[in-house]
């Protein structure tokens, strides 16, 4: 049994499926799903282009609990059409933040795992509405009191809708895999050009939109260690320090924001960025181990903050 | 219609609206019942990036401190979220999710947001000015577009002359306002031969905070599932029945 729980803790999130982390993350025995695979709720639209079909159309929700605590949990599965948005994937994330919203005997601490590339561009049009729809889900259920926390270390990452989903959730927990951003490497490549950003420069890729980046920045409250008990514990400490959703909140944002284009807008690579912000010796940044790190990040001022 | 003739037509009894140099419009104008409107958006087509998000955001937000219910005006032009590799650094999601949260913010504050787009509208841009606001309006020769469809076609690794025919059976997927109407994202498109301003008052007499595009989508039939799935999510959330089927 101790053998069993220490091999889950150590397993890799990036490595596990979407059900293996809810697994990994919450309770034993607590997930309870909603509309499950049994129930073969998938797409309508993709049989159009001869593509196979998830019977939970690579979205999966439910509740459980977290060290005791009742939550509501979606996992992104990144390993299905790369965890993207489409209609009905989709529709079971927004059904759940509503959910959330407007039931107040529901858990109202809502685990975001989100593993995606963004709108599933077979359902292009469907997708792009399910994001926006999510997003306004997101921050109506915040403004009703729920936290709402993003958990991001996936294959996929949090790109497109997904990277402006994780810009509206309460808390934002981060590993060093967990890519962060709207467009990805390839698409500014294909677009912009080789010069503008090599897509296969992995150390270049890794400092724009990895993990670290993301959380010096002031982008993730948290960064863990690649592991089951890494999200675990990480989420557990996040989950009750949410900020109020309102004006006071966002003009801090505003703020924050804005001193971040201005402190940081002439710097042309990330090195240059962690210096400004404090960082003695950002060139050892890229090998430090995961606590090395998470004590640097706390010390960093922009780093750390309630404004989201 | 350019964004000149669509000011003239919403506010002719004028207006203090400015596009800057980078394109950026910020500004209020008078509506055709006398009061205030709030008007921010993005014109030329320009892409919208890291700095172009906080002008607009902090209109938004002095619009919210200031109290009351004046309503905000999103005119909408861009060819999407700005793509370089130095706004991505400086982490372009959290600026365009800021700009996304300060307008449902301002409609969870009792300020009614409406978006116009007149022009182009893709991808990460979109959802962080038109798509967040309470109700959308299109002008005929508007070209909203999640990704073009050439882009689709390498992604598909489908030919575009086959999307293209797909594209006539199903809304779902390719580019263009009627798509967008079926998806239940447009609400209304304007008649541009008939003045604005009447069109607007009637817009935000419709404009509320809830939710109703997977509905709308349903109704129009672009969205067949996302409406009853969303629905169905809730009963078995709630513990109550699990097989809401219709509305």
């Amino acid at each position: 049994m101790m053998d069993e729980t220490a091999t889950r803790d150590h397993m890799s999130w990036y490595q596990a499926t979407a059900r293996q982390r809810l697994a990994g993350l919450l309770d034993p025995k607590s997930f309870v799903e909603f509309i499950g695979p049994s129930e073969r709720v998938e797409s309508p639209h993709l049989h159009i282009f001869d593509l196979p079909r998830a019977f939970d159309d690579g979205v999966i929700i439910g509740r459980g609990a977290l060290g005791g605590v009742p939550v509501l949990v979606a996992a992104q599965e990144g390993q299905f059409m790369g965890g993207t948005f489409a209609e009905v994937s989709g529709a079971k994330l927004v059904g759940l933040l509503r959910a959330a919203r407007d039931h107040k005997d529901l858990p109202q601490t809502v685990l975001l795992l989100l593993d995606s590339g963004g709108v599933r561009l077979q359902e292009a049009n469907a997708g792009e509405l399910a994001v926006a729809e999510f997003m306004r889900a997101i921050v109506q259920a915040r403004s009703a009191g729920v936290a709402v926390i993003a958990l991001v270390g996936g294959k996929s990452g949090a790109f497109g809708g997904a990277g402006l989903t994780a810009g509206v959730c309460s808390r934002v927990i981060v590993s060093e895999q967990g890519r962060i951003g709207v467009s990805g490497p390839e698409v500014i490549e294909t677009n912009k050009g080789v010069e503008e950003y090599d897509s296969r420069d992995k150390a270049l890729v890794w400092s724009v939109c990895g993990g670290k980046n993301r959380r010096l920045l002031g982008m993730a409250d948290a960064f863990t260690a690649d592991s089951m008990a890494g999200f675990r514990e990480a989420a557990k400490a996040q989950m009750t320090l949410s900020a109020p959703f309102n004006i006071a909140t966002l003009q801090a944002e505003q703020k924050r924001l804005t001193e971040r284009q201005e402190k940081l807008g002439a710097c042309d690579d990330a090195n240059a960025m962690w210096k400004i912000l404090g960082v003695k010796t950002p060139e050892a940044v890229a090998d430090m181990d995961a606590a090395g790190f998470i004590s640097l990040a706390n010390g960093i001022k922009d780093s750390n903050h309630d404004a989201r | 219609m350019t964004l000149d003739d669509v000011l003239k037509s919403l506010f002719p009894s004028g207006h203090q609206v400015k596009v800057s140099e980078a394109g950026w419009i910020t500004g209020t104008a008078t509506r055709k019942t006398g009061g205030p409107i709030s008007v921010i958006g993005v014109a030329n087509g320009v892409a919208l990036g890291t700095a172009g998000v906080l002008p607009l955001a902090a209109q938004v937000l002095d619009v919210v401190a200031q109290g009351g219910d004046t309503p905000i005006l999103v005119l909408v032009d861009t060819q999407g979220q700005l793509m370089t590799r130095r706004d991505e650094m400086r982490g372009l999601n959290e600026y365009l999710g800021h700009l996304a949260k300060c307008l449902l913010l301002a409609s969870h504050d009792g300020h009614r947001t409406i978006g116009l787009e007149y022009g182009k509208a893709a991808a990460g841009a979109f959802l962080a000015t038109a798509l967040a606001t309470d109700i959308l309006i299109g002008l005929p020769g508007a070209e909203p577009a999640v990704m073009d469809l050439p882009s689709i076609s390498r992604v598909t690794k489908l030919p575009e002359a086959q999307l293209l025919k797909l594209a006539k059976t199903t809304p779902v997927f390719a580019p263009g306002l009627d798509h967008m109407v079926l998806m239940g994202a447009v609400a209304k498109v304007w008649d541009p031969a008939q003045p604005l301003d009447a069109q607007l008052e009637d817009a935000l007499a419709a404009a509320s905070p809830e939710d109703r595009r997977d509905v709308l989508g349903a109704e129009r039939k672009g969205r067949p599932l996302a409406a009853q799935v969303a629905r169905r999510v809730i009963a078995e959330a709630t513990g109550g029945s699990s097989d809401i089927a219709s509305p």
